[in-house]
């Protein structure tokens, strides 16, 4: 700022008319519980220390802006955490007066910090697990899903496949719980979009994979013997979420074929390459402010704050129920760069979005696709619909 | 600059030979401005127009053609009869669109990566002033009096309007989201602010001091396509006040709109993702850019039918037509 002539601070203070405005300084904190965990198969994936927290002081950024012509300021604090300091981390956020919480954690974290929430009247944004059970026999009232599910990543995989005609899937799924669940949500996806599953197998994690230890040399032997012998398929699907073979399929299978889900084509909310609906001034803020390309977890992040900016604005309330309900609303909507205005699953607080499909350079397509309908919206095509919720926190 | 325009118009056609109209179409991915005539519809020329040519404008007395070059940071000047380049002028980080008062003394431009609205000089080629607005300024319109200018800013959603006199801003008024071109009609009594995601345009009157209050609001709906996709970007106002074009992005179409009703009257389809649009001065025709079939789209305004596409250069994003 100091560089530039002439800067008119005198237009930036609080100067409004027709715009109805009451000051409000809104609080917020981004909560991110850090897990032990192993190194991820390529070091592209390793994650940085601002991780989320990125997105937060650009999401603090363009509030700010839009608040200082509204007399509207935030401020998020941002905490890590071991898993068992994440409640005495919250508690402490509750007492500082925080009511706005936005969670980087894996599912049962997230619930029992979201109930613990409540009982002070806070609502918390998940920014990351995607368990389908807290969209519905687990959702709660005060709990609002800016992630998508598994079940709307593994719709947006599907959609695709069936766009292009490649409708029998070898599925290769990983043997920990979390790739149990995500080969779950890719038969369901299956069924729901009409493709088959002509082949269905485990990849066992004996704990030895990885490019630590010369992981290519044992891959390039293992995968195509595990690979071979296959029923006829287009593609294949990899089930992945721990991280440890899919990103080695492209080329290391028996019958040479696209990998889509965790390795080759894979689903994200938005990626550091991403530039169409103007994509690449948000790309530009946000590494200018952070040095970085973004990941997936800062955007989750940045738009939990937007969403909280846009209440304020429009609505005049950082109230936990008051951001809510506006949320939830019919007159809720915003610009999130994916090309149409992204809105709430007013059955379980799920934000409708479009996916994009990441190969690691390139936004390589969109879903929902061309030709799925929806009676309300193309975008409840992916995930769970309605009708077929049983979350009933929101009736 | 229409009238100005139009009785240069009318002096060359008394004066002397008539000299065929031009229109300049910045074409975004190619770094190109493609150079067509007006009457017989033919590329002249293609010449390079710097990195990421987006806004695009003329002097009052159409000798000048200044160009966004995005990428480069700075305003490119061109000779529009020889196409020769001229001295650039300064704009700040990443000028996007801008528009230049009727005497084509300022210059005033959004700076979409830094939330800024530039104000240079076009004579001395100095900045005169930097104006903070909302996130991601992007629309640019001046009232016909040239006393207020009014930034879009996309991403906090807001119309600022700036009075030229002190550069300061005297009201923000909130529209829906994605707010992407503001403009007044003739008469300066109206402003019409597009919104591309929101999908609507927001109608505004005018008081004499220029204080604006929100009257309405257009929405669209064309049978066949999803109401995502019906996004509302450029936007022209004729010079009677009569009717309004819209130009709806991925929709592929113009909407004609009752200026003074609000009602839309048709769809006219162009061609794809279709961006920015301009009269030629006689009014008679208005073009359309179509960044995803890099062509224009000629629309005959009387009839209000399309009646010819031209191919331009790689994503054509802007057009500015001189006679």
């Amino acid at each position: 700022m100091n560089n530039r002539l002439i800067p008119l601070f005198a237009a930036l203070i609080w100067c409004v008319s027709a715009v109805s405005a009451v000051a409000i300084d809104v609080k917020a904190a981004v909560l991110r519980i850090d897990y032990p965990t192993l190194l991820p198969i390529s070091r592209y994936d390793l994650k940085p220390d601002d991780l989320g927290f990125a997105g937060a002081v650009l999401g603090d950024e363009d509030n700010g802006t839009t608040g200082s012509f509204l007399g509207h300021t935030y401020e998020t604090a941002h905490l890590a955490v071991p898993p068992e300091q994440a409640d005495d981390a919250m508690d402490q956020l509750l007492a500082e007066g925080v009511r706005l919480f936005v969670v980087l954690a894996d599912a049962p974290d997230v619930l029992r910090l979201t109930d613990k929430a409540a009982e002070a009247g806070a609502l918390v944004f998940n920014a990351s697990a995607p368990e389908v059970d807290l969209r519905d026999a687990n959702c709660r009232r005060n709990l609002l899903h800016i992630a998508p599910s598994r079940a709307m990543n593994t719709d947006a995989v599907a959609q695709f496949a069936v766009w292009k005609k490649w409708g029998d899937w070898f599925l290769l799924a990983g043997s920990n719980p979390d790739d149990v669940k995500l080969a779950d949500a890719y038969r369901r996806s299956a069924t729901k979009f009409g493709a088959k599953i002509s082949e269905d197998r485990t990849f066992e994690d004996t704990g030895g994979s990885r490019r630590t230890d010369s992981g290519h040399v044992l891959v390039q032997r293992q995968l195509p013997i595990d690979t071979q012998g296959a029923r006829d398929h287009d593609v294949v699907i990899a089930a992945d979420e721990s991280d440890y073979f899919g990103r080695y399929l492209s080329y290391h299978l028996w019958t040479p074929r696209p990998v889509m889900g965790s390795g080759g084509l894979r689903p994200v909310t938005f990626h550091g390459a991403h530039e169409a609906w103007g994509a690449t001034q948000y790309q530009t803020r946000f590494e200018e402010l952070t040095g970085r390309y973004v990941r997936p977890e800062d955007y989750n992040v940045w738009l939990a704050l937007r969403v909280i900016g846009e209440a304020v604005t429009r609505a005049n309330t950082s109230d936990p129920d008051g951001v809510h309900d506006y949320a939830v609303s019919d007159e809720f909507e915003l610009a999130a760069f994916k090309g149409q205005k992204v809105t709430f699953r007013e059955w379980n607080g799920q934000l409708r979005q479009p996916i994009l499909l990441y190969d690691g350079s390139i936004t390589v397509s969109v879903s929902p696709q061309d030709g799925f309908l929806h009676q309300s919206s193309p975008l409840d095509t992916m995930g769970l619909d309605r009708a077929e919720s049983k979350c009933t926190a929101f009736d | 600059m229409k009238h100005i325009l139009l009785s240069t118009a009318l002096a060359a056609l008394i004066a002397g030979p008539v000299f065929a109209g031009k229109a300049f179409v910045s074409n975004e991915r190619g770094n190109t401005i493609t150079v067509v005539d007006t009457d017989t519809w033919e590329v002249i020329t293609e010449f390079p127009g710097g990195n990421r040519p987006r806004g695009i404008t003329v002097s009052p007395d159409g000798s000048k053609l200044y160009v966004c070059a995005s990428d480069d940071n700075i305003i490119r000047v061109f000779d529009t009869e020889t196409y020769e380049e001229l001295p650039s002028l300064p704009s700040g980080p990443d000028p996007e669109l801008f528009i230049l008062e009727p005497s084509g003394k300022r210059l005033y431009i959004a700076n979409e990566d830094d939330n800024l609205v530039t104000v240079t000089d076009t004579e001395t080629r100095t900045v005169l002033a930097e104006v903070p607005v909302g996130v991601e300024p992007e629309g640019m319109g001046m009232s016909p009096d040239a006393k207020f200018v009014v930034n879009t800013s996309e991403t906090t959603n807001m119309a600022h309007f700036i009075s030229t006199e002190d550069y300061t801003i005297k009201h923000n008024i909130l529209v829906d989201q994605r707010p992407r071109y503001a403009q007044y009609s003739a008469d300066g009594s109206r402003l019409f602010v597009t919104s591309e995601i929101g999908g609507t345009v927001s109608v505004m009157d005018i008081a004499e001091d220029g204080t604006p209050t929100v009257v309405g609001k257009i929405s669209f709906e064309v049978a066949g396509v999803q109401p995502e996709w019906l996004q509302p970007v450029g936007a022209k106002v004729t010079s009677d006040g009569k009717r309004l074009f819209v130009a709806l992005g991925p929709a592929n179409r113009v909407a004609v709109v009752d200026a003074q009703s609000l009602e839309v009257l048709d769809y006219i389809l162009v061609g794809q993702r279709v961006w920015q649009l301009d009269f030629t001065p006689d009014e008679k025709y208005l073009l359309t850019t179509n960044g995803n079939s890099n062509d224009i789209t000629i629309i005959d305004v009387a009839t209000e039918k399309a009646i010819k596409s031209v191919q331009v250069g790689q994503q054509p994003w802007g057009v500015v037509t001189i006679d």
